[in-house]
């Protein structure tokens, strides 16, 4: 939505922010949730907001590599951040290995958990190339899916560690 | 012909690349020009009479769009089965967070304040919030006598069974209300032009229900209402009918303001406010012989229904026809009520009123095998349906079934009878409680009866310029897979490439009415007429001397683009054909209930901890037959989904009512299972080549939501020897139980492995 013009005293404050890599300036109060300003400032939709209190890890995101509930952050705590959402993970290869798995795997069903879920895959990845089975559960816990029941994300997971060492 | 066969293969999903890479749209995903935001003021009281509505200070009430009750063009009413449900508010409430006022705003984070700055002022009516307190009637709250809607099913003389039984064994049982819990809540966004009419999107299963319900709201002649479905995160039921409501705010408000409204709720609002599983209570009274045949019983069953009508009936029927389970009846009398309530009104939830019953089937089943003493396997072996054997409804099942078979199959890949001894023999020294409990049951996939002949479904599928095929119906993708199974149906019939075919958007201004996307039916029976409709667009082709026979996918595509480039797109359009020799009589509920029944045997392994008294499920197998498994990936995916709910729906989903209000309407306190909550989901088909629907599939999506939950409570029987009847089953109802028993004289025995 478009906002009204700034006025000087409007609380708003100018904000240098690193989206996917990408060097970006907003005007934006500081408490705003970082998950309203990539997607209402940067029309990053693919990050989606589930509930809004940080237990349901849809708007997950990667800040500086740690995983993270955007509706949980201020926006100006991610000031001088590398923020990543899942539009950044286009030229990121194990991201796209877990896409791919995900598809082929049944990993994803009515999709909105999936973008989340595959941010916490990256994140689980990142830490642990070859996962068990419990680190997935483990890794995952912070990210509910209400279709699935899981079982096939697992195994997009697992499939992903395994492709990611033939490479 | 195409070599390669696309039935049966796990092709991959149609829509998954943008799922995956997040770029499919989903409706708070759109944003339009000069759009407003929109906000409901609810009732706070369960039932009332509204005596003054004041705009609070503090707020700048000139730059919001307000909408009462006197805005509405039509009927104030959401239309649906029976029109009793008010749009809004206009003099009475009849449950919390009934919508009242809607207010509307360029800035959504003003509007939670506004909101908070209306008070109403009521006359406060008494309530009720039970099945017990509706039954008793000491206050009519709808109708004449609190009851939307009663069923009786007669079968046989049920009152001659008594005096023959062995045994006679009583129980009841009930389940809790639960949240659908999709992850993407409810939302709509209208617009309104004066010329055009209405217009929204949103997330929702059934484009038509909103279609007629703004139409009624706004007045609107069917040509000036066009609905179109959003990507839809998730809505086993919870978007069957509440969209209408949610559309028929945001359309009043963009009526009123000549601006794109959108109106997104919150988790909270969306939990507290739309609707939740039918909270159920079933008494069985059941007379046996004395080698444990059942020789008739009684049933009854009842359902909260909340405070309107909504889909209540439907519910109902549905319940009533699952009450008697997978089993034979020479006689049952089934009576079943939906009774009102002041609470938000109940409704879909995937199941649709099967897994109540079937939790009160299978509880009981259990505890007629531990009165007679037999083995809970023993006693289903005795009493399950057979091939040419009728129903309760006298629907003589003509497919082949073999329950015998899924049941042995089911016990062996669970290792059932070994386990349970060696969990017998752990049981005095262990902390650790363990015990193994089975369901068998069954799924009639369609609507019931007569119902799928009053939907009279249409379809059309198109050939396109570019030689590629596109499928038109107003079934809707949610996580199903939808368009890509009626993709592979398509592709399979006429010999194409699963690349060749294409699923438009659901648009009512573009696609016929297929019907609703509910009760398991669009593969089966949408599947089916998209099958014919696919049929007719080869024949056009061939008969305009474009194509042979037999013919390859380049030349069926060629022959597409050449017809196209000389007559323009052209469509064929199949609608439903009834099945011969049906029969349904709708007064007596007797006859073919349902086209075909999926069938399953499932079987939990539990474990309950004494220290903490949580209940962990260890393992869980999950068979079924469902006809032609069409994709199984997918097939397995809606197995394991609807298990997992359904261990939400026994073991952690516990709604917190207090005066008719949700009070846990947060993903904080309200539990669903996470990643590390869950088992080992094992799903297992079992294909007896029964010909139903499309290429021989039966309805799947609703099945694997009726059995867990008996099938886990019986285990914890089983490990604990305590009979519980109820779900959801905390830890806290286990430490209860067990702190109970325990002050009583004796020691508990368990009952698993005993015989």
């Amino acid at each position: 939505m478009t906002q009204s013009p700034a006025k000087k005293d409007d609380g708003k404050c100018e904000l240098s922010l690193d989206v996917n890599g990408e060097r970006k300036m907003v005007r934006v109060y500081p408490m705003q949730r970082l998950l309203d300003v990539l997607r209402h400032e940067f029309n990053l939709t693919g990050t989606k907001e589930g509930c809004g209190e940080g237990e349901c890890g849809s708007c997950s995101v990667l800040i500086d590599g740690e995983l993270v509930n955007s509706c949980l952050v201020p926006v100006l705590q991610a000031k001088g951040a590398a923020i990543l959402t899942i539009e950044g993970l286009a030229a990121h290869e194990p991201a796209r290995r877990l896409q791919q798995a995900f598809l082929e795997c049944g990993g994803a069903q009515c999709g909105i958990c999936t973008p989340g879920m595959i941010l916490a895959a990256v994140h689980l990845l990142d830490k642990q190339a070859q996962p068990t089975l419990e680190d997935i559960r483990e890794g995952l816990s912070g990210n509910l899916c209400r279709c699935t029941g899981y079982m096939q994300i697992f195994e997009a997971v697992l499939e992903a560690a395994r492709r990611g060492t033939s490479a | 012909m195409a070599n390669d066969r696309i039935i049966g293969k796990p092709v991959p999903r149609k829509e998954g690349r943008e799922k995956v890479t997040g770029q499919a749209q989903y409706v708070d995903d759109m944003v339009l020009p000069n759009m407003l935001h929109g906000a409901t003021v609810r009732s706070q009281v369960p039932r009332g009479k509204i005596k003054k509505i004041t705009f609070g200070p503090g707020i700048a009430w000139d730059e919001f769009v307000i909408v009462s009750a006197k805005d509405i063009p039509g009927a104030n009413c959401i239309a649906l089965i029976v029109d009793d449900q008010p749009c809004l508010a206009s003099e009475f409430v009849n449950h919390p967070e009934e919508p009242i006022l809607l207010l509307a705003h360029p800035d959504r984070h003003v509007l939670p304040k506004a909101v908070a700055a209306v008070s109403i002022e009521y006359e406060s009516l008494p309530a009720i919030f039970t099945i017990e307190e509706s039954e008793q009637r000491s206050e009519i709250i709808w109708g004449a006598d609190n009851t939307f809607k009663t069923y009786l099913v007669e079968k046989g003389n049920v009152d001659q069974v008594w005096d023959q039984a062995a045994f006679i064994v009583e129980g009841e049982y009930r389940t809790g209300a639960q949240e659908q819990l999709y992850i993407e809540n409810n939302g709509i966004i209208a617009v309104s032009d004066p010329a055009q009419g209405i217009t929204v999107w949103g997330s929702l299963q059934c484009p038509y229900y909103v279609h007629k319900a703004l139409m009624k709201l706004c007045d609107l002649l069917e040509d000036k209402v066009r609905v179109v479905q959003m990507e839809t995160g998730g809505a086993f039921g919870g978007k069957e009918e509440y969209p209408s409501m949610i559309a028929g705010h945001a359309a009043l408000l963009a009526m009123k303001s000549g601006r794109p409204v959108k109106i997104v709720y919150d988790r909270m609002e969306d939990m507290v406010a739309t609707t939740k599983r039918h909270p159920s209570r079933t008494r069985h009274r059941t007379a046996l012989s004395k080698d444990g045949k059942i020789l008739g019983g009684e049933i009854d069953f009842a359902i909260d229904g909340g405070a309107y009508a909504t889909l209540s009936s439907v519910v109902l029927s549905r319940g009533t026809i699952h009450a008697g389970g997978p089993y034979y009846w020479p006689s049952i009398r089934i009576r079943a009520r939906a009774v009102a309530t002041n609470a938000p009104p109940h409704g879909a939830f995937r199941g649709f009123g099967a897994p109540q019953c079937l939790f009160a089937m299978e509880r009981h089943m259990d505890r007629i095998a531990q009165t007679i003493g037999v083995s809970p396997v023993e006693i289903r072996r005795r009493n399950f349906l057979k091939t040419g054997q009728t129903t309760t409804t006298d629907q003589t099942v003509h497919e082949l079934i073999d329950l015998d078979k899924l049941l042995d199959r089911a016990l062996e890949l669970s290792d059932y009878s070994l386990k349970r001894k060696r969990f017998a023999a752990q049981y005095e020294t262990s902390t650790q409680k363990k015990g193994m409990g089975i369901a068998a049951f069954l799924h009639g996939a369609g609507f019931t009866g007569s119902g799928e002949r009053y939907l009279n479904s249409l379809v059309a599928v198109e050939g396109c310029a570019d030689g590629t095929v596109r499928v038109l119906v107003s079934s809707t993708e949610f996580g199903q897979g939808t368009k890509t199974v009626l993709s592979q149906i398509v592709a399979e019939t006429l010999g194409l490439r699963y690349e060749d075919v294409t699923v438009a958007q659901p648009d009512t201004v573009e696609v016929p009415n297929s019907g609703p996307t509910v009760a398991s039916r669009t593969v089966m029976v949408v599947g089916k007429i998209v099958q014919s409709a696919a049929q007719g667009i080869k024949q056009t082709l061939q008969a305009a001397g474009l194509l042979g026979d037999p013919y390859s996918a380049e030349e069926f595509s060629a022959a597409c683009r050449n017809y196209v480039a000389a007559h323009g797109p052209f469509r064929s359009l199949a609608r439903y054909e009834a099945p011969a020799g049906v029969f349904w009589d709708d007064a007596k509920y007797r006859g073919e209930a349902y086209a075909a029944f999926a069938w399953a045997v499932y079987i939990a392994e539990v474990s309950v901890d004494l220290n903490t008294y949580r209940v962990t499920v260890d393992n869980f197998v999950a068979l079924q037959e469902v006809g032609k498994v069409l994709h199984p990936i997918l097939a397995e995916g809606q197995i394991t989904g609807g298990v997992a709910q359904a261990i939400g729906m026994a073991l952690y989903e516990k709604v917190i009512w207090q005066n008719g209000r949700m009070m846990n309407g947060q993903l904080t306190n309200y539990i669903m299972p996470t990643s590390a909550d869950l088992p080992p989901i094992r799903v297992f088909f079992e294909e007896l080549g029964n010909v139903h629907g499309a290429f021989g599939a039966k309805g799947i999506g609703e099945l694997p939501m009726d059995g867990p939950a008996p099938a886990i409570v019986n285990a914890v029987v089983d490990a604990l020897g305590i009979p519980f009847s109820s779900i959801p089953l905390l830890a806290e109802d286990v430490f209860e139980a067990l702190t109970a028993q325990a002050s009583l004289p004796g020691e508990p025995q368990p009952i698993g492995g005993t015989r």
